[in-house]
């Protein structure tokens, strides 16, 4: 026996990998599959779809242009560089009641967030708080990361720089009386961005920390001075701040801004005429952008988007065209027809 | 003291003296050792680097990592490139480091050979015994053999297994072994003994590599060692072997080169513009740098997406293309039913880099001898007095079944004898005459040396193989041929030793066709003239009274020549005593006649080899390997050319044509061409086979290669109007290789269905090979056992060595090897198809999904300004190919079958894809292209729509950047997985591990490193944070998910099930073709007298000067090889001595 194996001692194993039997599943595309395959998924994508469009449709969305590029519109005047401070009205109303919670965003088109440098422009370890990069942000915020005086900019760079600063105070006109719609600025970033990402450097008072540096050129106010009333949305946890920070994907984009949840419009904004103070500070008009202020509540697909309903819909159908024309495919050769 | 000069052609002079080291070590020639290795431990890393960057993709990968290294462009991190190409360079790095180390192991196993060969030097003396290999270049001085001879094998250098002589000059081999007389000479082009000069030539050189046989010992002095040996210098040409898959990746990557070039063009135009237009006014938000304007903008864009798109070139192409050609070279290796358990031999992947053509092959080039047939004769059947016997010949039939005849009647009968006609040997012992005369006359008309090492142990040594069998044949039936003697032949006739005297040889030659023997048996003097030859010859000298017989015997040899046996007519005379000494007499004269000699000699034979009487015929088989004849119809039905090229002659070639079923009767036609001149050969070559061709071969001339720089001929295929066979001989072949003829020989060649060639030689076969080759664009596979096959299977795409003989040289130079002729189906059909059919898979869905991932980059740059921003995490970039979808492909492409390999068989007609370039070729890549385009507009657009304007289920952002990006690459992987699930027909166990493993790993690794931790610990490198967390939650998310990937997958399953019904319909699979049986056949065509190339040496064994010496002196046997593996094989043994021993020459 011993020598018997010596002799076959190259002799390969007989396992099934080595031999190339392993057992498999041999999947075929056959009519039987294939066919129904495609009137279930066409199916399943129609009730997907018409859930969807449903949905989609209950979203109520009320969009507004402020930017004044018509010389009629309200916030004409404001386009003028020059004029500071400029606040403008706008006025909307409302027919049936706004279903709440109601969600207060800006919006701008035209406005590249997306553009690399522009997102690159910016020092994440300046912005979770690290000293060290207060005294010397990374280049790549450059060329927001030392002003004329060669002192630092903190935020640096190109994004925290642009930030908006429009701001907007919403009134419903109660039998010609404005009366002020609360609006929460509060959970509207992130909470990864609030409590992780950003992060104010463990200073008190939050001024210190800023010593040495200045605030970016485009801004009126330094950071530790972005909402000086409440120190938990202050500096770099600002959640304008950080909501700007969050860069859009695409050039037209709306940012979330206030939310309407409680008070009187805790159910949503009643049907009325309302105005919309705008203090206008951001300039678009130089680079063909648009501004606009939304106003929408949202459902359990998030907010107004009609592009997947219908996708859906029109795939689900066309699902179950295709099914046809393979049957008929399928038949064809199946019982080809007689000669 | 004497002083050898060598001059060779190549060198400058050789001076060496015998057995002086220090004088010789002063040349400084190379010692014995040798070196196949490339590195050693320091020369290893910088070598290798070099090596691997001069490889275009490495190259182009460590210059985007310098490119990336340039803030102003650097669109993407530098780890993204510098991971894979330092895991890429690394991975490459250890391949070849083990296989140097496998070639430094060999080196010092070679170096370390018995007698450490490394240790001789260049002039010692060295003395080699029986059956050692010689181990340098050595000049022979002397031997233990009369006349100074020494036998060797030169398998190893030319292949040929007969023996060759070698004679030492008589000054020095009178020296015998007395070391210190040998030791005192020098030696110089001239070799000077003592003053005088004595010249010397090739025949006195041992080359190394030939083994020394039937020679006791023998003297040699080194004149050339190690890398200076013929051997070496020969085999060191190993060009290196590319498939055609391989070339057309390059072009591939090369047009690819030329595509991410145009496409960054693209965007660098589009980014001026963008700049001029939207960039200029946006300044108010991102200000140019100082000195940045639109032009140089848009420069630095070119090089900014460059690096983003530079995974169009992927760079683990070529490491993943070894990986899967190393993985299915394994399965070569470890397949059992390519194991050959006689001599203990597994087939072997000696290149692993040429898998997939394998499926592509087009044409065979065989040798015969030890590759289709076994190099063994049997005594198979004979046909005695008009009365047939023997088994009838089946190929399909297991021989073990039958009961062997048993002759241990016979003592001095061979063991390894085997016959399975019991009637046979009754008839003899009962002392039937005719049946009696037959065997007599087997026994004693030949020109076989006996020699008896212990009484009873015969062993023989025939000229050819065909001989020793009939010899073999006749002891076994009780007429033992035991000695000779110049004048005399002792044979043991059923137990009793008769003398008989040796009056004449008429020996063989290739007019004559036949040899005879004229003997006297002692003591009763009757004189008897034993003749045997071809059927055609001897026939016209019987004498008429056996016409009846002659009658039966030729239907017995038509049926013999059917099966393809070698056939020889047996005939006698008895001679009248005053005839006899009367023709002697007359013979003496002639023979020592000073002119004339010849024609004289040949009216001589001519005038008694007549009137003969019949008495049979004998049919001797040239074993077939196992299974030739199915495998060669199998390969026939995959549509593969089998072409044979062999050194035989050509009727023995014809012959095997016939018996392995490439011949065929039902042929239309046979074309011989044997011209001996180039008109002769035009002629014959422009036989028409179909009248309406045109004169001239049609070519198409193309380009094709990188740049389109090489120019290409294809000799296109024609027309045929039936099955034609073609033989042509070396002469002609010389000449149909000509420049102005090969076009000729081609066409003509590829009209027919067999071709084999005969008496080529090692150069012919390499020409036949590369013209083939150049002519037809066709992938070609040479197979052989020898040397003299090395040629064609370097020459030819894909080498094949018979592994397991003692030669070794071919399976040295090939590419894959195994035991015998019948694994090549195995290899072909099934290794071949697979490795092809997933290669291609491989390829077409690597470059799907890269061109995938990359596409959406460019559409997204229409809306980010062209400003070289990625669509994904960088670090999705980064493991995209190296973790995320690396494993479910290799999964693919080791385990995919589309058919098993039974189905493989079934069907050889599945191979023809391969050999029609179908699965991958350009059309195809184009098609991925288009594929990818349309998978990656769906990739980049559904998700852009859905995510326009949209927001969280809480109302909180997700149309950043950050969440887009995730959700274009989670889209993208699911995508890429599922057409991953598409392509793979063969799910295995592995397969599904890999797909949903690569998945899982995918959200794992995502999770992980968007998590807190990762942020807090590195924070500039994983800005992602939160991003899986906020939005993988969104039920819109994955609604979009789910979209995606099914309306870029519904579209293949439709398109592919339509495909599917329309190629069902069309080309249903016809029923495997009933096997067919061999037709027998009626042959005119009979084998002839298949005795060897040249002259037999009948002359010699009655010379007495072979036997001078030491007559049938009982030492070492000539050729014992009992231990030799194949001997389990072999029956019988012969020494065959081709070459005449040369006039001992006087100084």
């Amino acid at each position: 026996m011993v020598k018997q194996e010596k002799a076959s001692a190259n002799r390969p194993d007989n396992t099934a990998f080595t031999q190339q039997r392993l057992p498999a599943w041999q999947p075929m595309l056959s009519a039987g599959i294939v066919i129904p395959g495609f009137v279930l998924i066409g199916l399943a994508f129609i009730g997907i779809g018409v859930a969807l469009f449903v949905t989609s449709r209950g979203i109520q969305v009320l969009e507004i242009d402020y930017t004044g590029v018509e010389q009629n519109s309200p916030c004409f005047p404001c386009t003028d560089q020059n004029r500071k401070n400029c606040v403008c009205d706008v006025n909307f109303s409302i027919d049936t009641l706004f279903q709440g919670p109601v969600f207060f965003y800006y919006g701008l088109s035209n406005y590249f967030q997306n553009y690399r440098k522009y997102g690159v422009s910016k020092d994440d370890y300046q912005l979770s708080g690290d000293l060290s990069y207060f005294k010397a942000p990374s280049s790549t915020c450059s060329p927001y990361e030392y002003d004329k005086n060669n002192k630092p900019i903190v935020p640096c760079g190109s994004v925290a720089n642009s930030m908006f600063n429009d701001t907007f105070k919403l009134f419903q006109i109660v039998n010609g009386a404005k009366k002020q719609v609360s609006l929460d600025g509060k959970g509207i970033a992130w909470w990864t961005d609030y409590n992780i990402k950003y992060r104010n450097p463990s200073v008190t008072p939050l001024k210190n920390a800023f010593n040495g540096t200045v605030k970016p050129l485009f801004w009126s106010k330094p950071a530790y001075e972005l909402d000086l009333s409440d120190p938990a949305n202050n500096g770099f946890i600002n959640q304008d701040f950080l909501v700007w920070m969050r860069r859009a994907a695409l050039p037209n984009f709306r940012k979330l801004y206030r939310r309407i949840t409680d008070g009187d419009y805790a159910q949503g904004l009643p049907a009325g005429n309302y105005t919309l103070e705008v203090s206008y500070n951001y300039p678009v008009l130089s680079f063909g952008g648009r501004k606009k202020v939304v106003f929408s509540n949202v459902s359990w697909m998030g907010g107004k988007n009609e592009f997947l309903g219908i996708a859906y819909l029109v795939i689900g159908s066309m699902c179950v065209f295709m099914s046809i024309v393979m049957l008929i495919v399928y038949a064809k050769f199946k019982f080809p027809e007689e000669d | 003291v004497l002083l050898l000069i060598f001059y060779f052609s190549t060198e400058e002079e050789r001076h060496l003296r015998a057995n002086d080291r220090p004088f010789n070590l002063s040349y400084h020639y190379a010692n014995n050792a040798i070196k196949t290795s490339k590195y050693n431990i320091f020369t290893f890393l910088p070598l290798n680097l070099f090596e691997q960057f001069r490889r275009l993709a490495n190259a182009y990968f460590l210059f985007l990592f310098i490119l990336q290294l340039i803030p102003q462009i650097s669109s993407l991190s530098w780890f993204t490139t510098a991971v894979p190409l330092i895991l890429v360079l690394s991975i490459t790095a250890v391949k070849d480091a083990s296989d140097d180390i496998n070639r430094h192991k060999s080196d010092k196993q070679v170096n370390n050979q018995t007698e450490k060969w490394m240790n001789v030097q260049v002039g010692d003396i060295i003395k080699l015994e029986n059956n050692q290999f010689v181990t340098a270049d050595l000049l022979l001085l002397s031997s233990s053999e009369p006349l100074n001879l020494v036998y060797v094998e030169t398998a190893e250098l030319d292949g040929e297994t007969n023996l060759k002589v070698k004679q030492a000059l008589t000054v020095t081999g009178d020296m015998g072994d007395n070391i210190d007389e040998l030791a005192g000479f020098t030696v110089q082009g001239t070799l000077t003994v003592n003053g005088q000069t004595y010249a010397l030539d090739n025949d006195k050189v041992l080359l190394r590599g030939c083994t020394l046989r039937n020679t006791e010992w023998c003297f040699g002095l080194v004149i050339f060692g190690g890398p200076d040996t013929k051997l070496m210098q020969n085999s060191g040409k190993t060009t290196f072997k590319r498939t055609s898959i391989d070339h057309l990746m390059n072009v591939l990557v090369l047009c690819i080169f030329g595509f991410l070039a145009s496409m960054c063009t693209v965007m660098a135009i589009s980014n001026a513009i963008w700049e001029v237009r939207e960039g200029s006014v946006f300044t108010a938000f991102l200000p140019r740098e100082p000195g940045v304007d639109a032009a140089l903008s848009s420069f630095l864009s070119f090089w900014s997406y460059v690096i983003v798109l530079n995974t169009v070139v992927p760079i683990s192409l070529y490491v993943s293309v070894e990986i899967i050609r190393l993985g299915n070279s394994f399965y070569i290796d470890w397949d059992r039913k390519m194991y050959y358990p006689k001599n203990d031999t597994p087939a072997q992947a000696r290149t692993t880099t040429l898998n997939e053509e394998l499926g592509q092959i087009k044409y065979i080039f065989s040798d015969k001898t030890g590759t289709l047939t076994q190099n063994i004769m049997t005594f198979n059947r004979c046909s005695i007095n008009g009365k047939g016997y023997g088994e009838k010949l089946c190929l399909y039939k297991n021989y073990n079944n039958t009961d062997k005849v048993d002759f241990l009647w016979n003592h001095l009968a061979d063991p390894k004898f085997i016959f399975h006609d019991h009637s046979l040997v009754e008839t003899v012992r009962a002392g039937n005459p005719e049946a009696q005369a037959f065997f007599r006359l087997l026994a004693l008309c030949h020109t076989v040396m006996p020699e008896e090492k212990k009484e009873g142990e015969l062993n023989y040594q025939a000229q050819s193989p065909d001989e020793g069998a009939l010899v073999t044949a006749a002891r076994n039936f009780g007429f033992v041929f035991r000695s000779r003697t110049p004048e005399t032949i002792t044979v043991v006739e059923m137990g009793k030793q008769v003398t008989y005297e040796l009056l004449a040889v008429l020996d063989f030659n290739n007019v004559r066709k036949r040899m005879s023997v004229i003997g006297e048996r002692n003591p009763e003097g009757k004189l008897t003239l034993y003749c045997k030859g071809a059927d055609t010859i001897i026939y016209e000298r019987l004498h008429p009274s056996c016409n009846k017989l002659m009658k039966v015997t030729t239907d017995h040899l038509n049926e013999y020549a059917g099966d393809g046996l070698r056939t020889l007519v047996l005939a006698y005379k008895d001679l009248d005593e005053d005839y006899m000494d009367d023709w002697k007499k007359r013979h003496h004269e002639a023979s020592t006649a000073m002119d004339g000699r010849e024609e004289r000699l040949d009216e001589l034979y001519e005038e008694i080899e007549k009137d003969l009487q019949l008495l049979g015929a004998t049919a001797v088989e040239d074993k077939l390997q196992d299974g030739v004849p199915q495998t060669i119809e199998q390969l026939a039905k995959a549509d593969i050319k089998i072409w044979v090229l062999t050194g035989d002659k050509q009727e023995t070639a014809e012959n095997i044509g016939y018996s392995c079923n490439m011949l065929r009767e039902e042929m239309k036609d046979v074309f011989i061409v044997a011209a001996n001149t180039a008109e002769g050969v035009k002629e014959e070559l422009q036989r028409k086979m179909c009248p309406e061709a045109p004169e001239e071969a049609s070519v198409i001339k193309a380009r094709a290669g990188l740049f389109w720089c090489q120019k290409t001929e294809t000799v296109q295929d024609e027309k045929v109007d039936g099955d034609y066979g073609l033989v042509i001989n070396g002469h002609s072949l010389a000449f149909a290789l000509e420049k102005d003829l090969q076009l000729e020989l081609l066409r003509t060649a590829c009209m027919c269905q067999t071709v084999i060639c005969c008496r080529v030689t090692p150069l012919q076969k390499a020409q036949v090979v590369q013209l083939v080759k150049r002519y037809k664009q066709a992938v070609t596979l040479a197979i052989g056992d020898g040397a003299n096959d090395v040629s064609m299977i370097k020459a030819a795409h894909i080498g094949v060595g018979i592994s397991g003989q003692e030669g070794m040289q071919a399976v040295l130079s090939s590419d894959f090897s195994f035991a015998q002729f019948r694994y090549l189906q195995r290899l072909l059909l099934v290794h071949g198809r697979w490795s092809y059919l997933r290669m291609c898979k491989f390829l077409r869905y690597f470059f799907y999904k890269n061109f995938t991932f990359t596409f959406v980059h460019f559409w997204y740059a229409f809306f980010c300004g062209f400003s070289a921003q990625t669509v994904y995490d960088e670090w999705f970039i980064t493991l995209y190919n190296l973790v995320y979808t690396a494993l479910p492909v290799l999964g693919m492409s080791l385990f995919d079958q589309d058919v098993n390999d039974r189905w493989s068989f079934q069907y050889p007609q599945l191979y023809s894809p391969g050999q029609l370039n179908l699965y991958f070729n350009k059309k195809a890549f184009v098609r991925c292209m288009m594929h990818s385009c349309y998978s990656s507009l769906i990739l980049f657009f559904i998700p852009w729509a859905a995510m326009y304007d949209t927001v969280r289920d809480d109302g909180k952002d997700i149309a950043d950047y950050q969440s887009f990006a995730l959700l274009a690459q989670t889209c993208l992987l699911v995508v890429v997985n599922i057409q991953l699930c598409l392509d793979t027909h063969y799910w295995t166990a592995v397969n599904q591990f890999f797909v949903w493993g690569s998945l899982a790993a995918y959200f794992a690794i995502t999770f992980t490193m968007y998590s807190n931790g990762m942020f807090l610990i590195f924070t500039s490198a994983f800005p992602f944070i939160g991003t899986a967390r906020n939005s993988l939650n969104q039920p819109n998310v994955w609604l979009t998910i789910f979209l995606t990937s099914l309306l870029c997958t519904l579209p293949v399953v439709a398109f592919r099930f339509i495909l599917i019904q329309h190629k069902v319909r069309k080309e249903a699979l016809p029923a495997p073709a009933p096997r067919r049986l061999p037709t027998r056949r009626i042959s005119t065509r009979r084998s002839g007298y298949a005795f060897s190339h040249s002259q037999g040496y009948g002359d010699l064994v009655t010379s007495r000067r072979f036997l001078l010496k030491k007559p049938l002196k009982s030492r070492l046997a000539l050729f014992t090889q009992t231990d030799s593996p194949l001997a389990e094989n072999q029956p019988q043994h012969y020494r065959t001595i081709a070459e005449e021993p040369e006039e001992a020459q006087s100084p």
